[in-house]
């Protein structure tokens, strides 16, 4: 018999608590445990990106952690990205926009990616974005349009605070 | 692409991380840091641990300070922490530098330094500086605590010479003299991708001539190699363009590469020397 642990998880703010085999990663436990299919997984081993969530604050691999040693974090995935009454984040809103999005698989991926980047460098420059861009895989080779997207979602953010 | 089973352990102290590695060892028990090659190998199921002890949240793990002189990395600092250091004088703008081309900013949120070490994987960008700065890795068990030279601590790609129920709890990093020159390069497929070559180089100038050159080279053979003719071709001579060409003739003559799928022995000698060249280049800006 495989151990299972039971676990705390805190997801967009709300708890989950979880019998869970140590083996199971963070993506697929939000995936299928958490019922937050929003986070998608493509290649499983660290490459692609499509996965990206936020744990205190930064982008991280959730296929590549296991979901238990994510107890006591503040997990953020792409379904805590819209204000409570559904609004899209100005992020969301700029890959519309922009139409960042094809196929739209990478496109939780590159959110949570763009995220984490805009919260700990509101002024980041084209160059360091670009080279922070190249960290997810988009096959549909949408890169302009996401680069331009988080680039008006950056502006946006900026506005918003300067007027409370 | 699922790990197979095994019990989780996570561990609060070193003393009982080194405990459960004693008793885990032998049946395969194995130390989870950052995770960042661990994880992917389990998924492809490479590495089947049956135990897998977490370190992530021994605090005392996280130090990374420099003391007397040397800077300090405990087991479970993340390569993001070097890519800001802050400290450490040249030694840290050195680190910093080379922390940026280490895989994408996800993956140095996560992944390790001493981890990097202890996976021994002949790209590595910090098995590479190890090597050539002259590190010591720290190594704790149950039985002993061991200091190891970074200088033989590689044997081959992906091995060294840790035994299994053994700890690395922190790599000590010797600083730079101010003043101390340094160049990195290193050239991958694609960005972030593992380096079909790299080199570190590291000197002083006293009355215009080369002191203490130290010329590394990694992601060409098994296991990064400082370069003893290239580093005595640069001894005594004053630094240009012409002498820093013939180091790296020097030092693609003293390597016998790896031949894979990435890139072939032909090939990865002539990327060592265009990677020491720039490397070279780069100390004089």
């Amino acid at each position: 018999m495989s151990q299972k642990l039971e676990v705390k998880l805190t997801v967009n703010g709300r708890d989950y608590v979880l019998s869970l085999e140590p083996r199971w990663t963070l993506a697929d436990v939000l995936r299928e445990h958490c019922g937050l299919t929003g986070t998608h997984l493509g290649c499983e081993h660290g490459v692609c990106g499509a996965c990206t969530v936020m744990i205190d604050g930064q982008a991280v691999r959730s296929c590549l952690m296991f979901a238990v040693q994510a107890q006591g974090k503040a997990i953020v995935t792409v379904e805590g990205l819209a204000g409570p009454g559904g609004e899209l984040h100005p992020l969301q809103q700029a890959f519309i926009d922009h139409h960042a999005l094809q196929c739209g698989f990478c496109t939780p991926g590159f959110l949570m990616l763009a995220h984490a980047t805009l919260l700990e460098s509101p002024d980041i420059d084209d160059e360091a974005l670009i080279d922070i861009l190249a960290s997810n895989l988009c096959r549909c080779t949408g890169y302009k349009n996401i680069l331009a997207a988080v680039k008006t979602a950056a502006a946006v953010m900026k506005a918003r605070r300067r007027q409370p | 692409m699922k790990p197979a089973p095994f019990d989780y352990h996570a561990a609060r102290t070193v003393e009982e991380a080194v405990a459960l590695l004693a008793e885990y060892a032998d049946r395969d028990g194995r130390i989870i840091a950052g995770g960042q090659s661990f994880v992917p190998m389990m998924a492809f199921r490479l590495a089947r641990p049956s135990h897998v002890i977490d370190i992530n949240g021994i605090a005392a793990l996280g130090r990374l300070a420099v003391e007397g002189e040397v800077l300090r990395i405990g087991a479970v600092v993340r390569h993001a922490a070097l890519e800001t250091l802050g400290c450490a004088g040249v030694l840290g703008r050195l680190l910093s530098q080379m922390a940026r081309l280490i895989a994408h900013k996800p993956i140095r949120n996560r992944g390790t330094f001493c981890g990097s070490i202890v996976n021994a994987d002949p790209a590595a960008e910090w098995c590479l500086a190890a090597v050539t700065l002259g590190a010591e890795i720290v190594a704790q068990s149950v039985r002993e605590i061991r200091v190891l030279g970074a200088d033989g601590f590689f044997t081959g790609a992906m091995t060294t010479t840790l035994a299994p129920d053994e700890l690395v709890t922190e790599c000590r990093i010797p600083l730079l003299r101010d003043g101390t020159r340094f160049g990195f390069d290193e050239v991958s497929r694609r960005a972030g991708d593992f380096a079909m070559a790299a080199a570190l180089a590291t000197y002083r100038v006293e009355d215009g001539r080369i002191v203490e050159p130290r010329i590394g080279v990694g992601g060409v053979e098994p296991c990064p190699k400082r370069i003893a003719a290239a580093e005595a071709r640069l001894a005594g001579a004053a630094p240009d363009h012409r002498l820093f060409a013939a180091a790296a003739s020097e030092a693609a003559a003293a390597v016998e590469p790896m031949d894979d799928g990435e890139a072939s022995r032909g090939y990865r000698q002539r990327l060592v020397r265009a990677v020491v060249t720039r490397a070279l280049e780069r100390s004089l800006s």
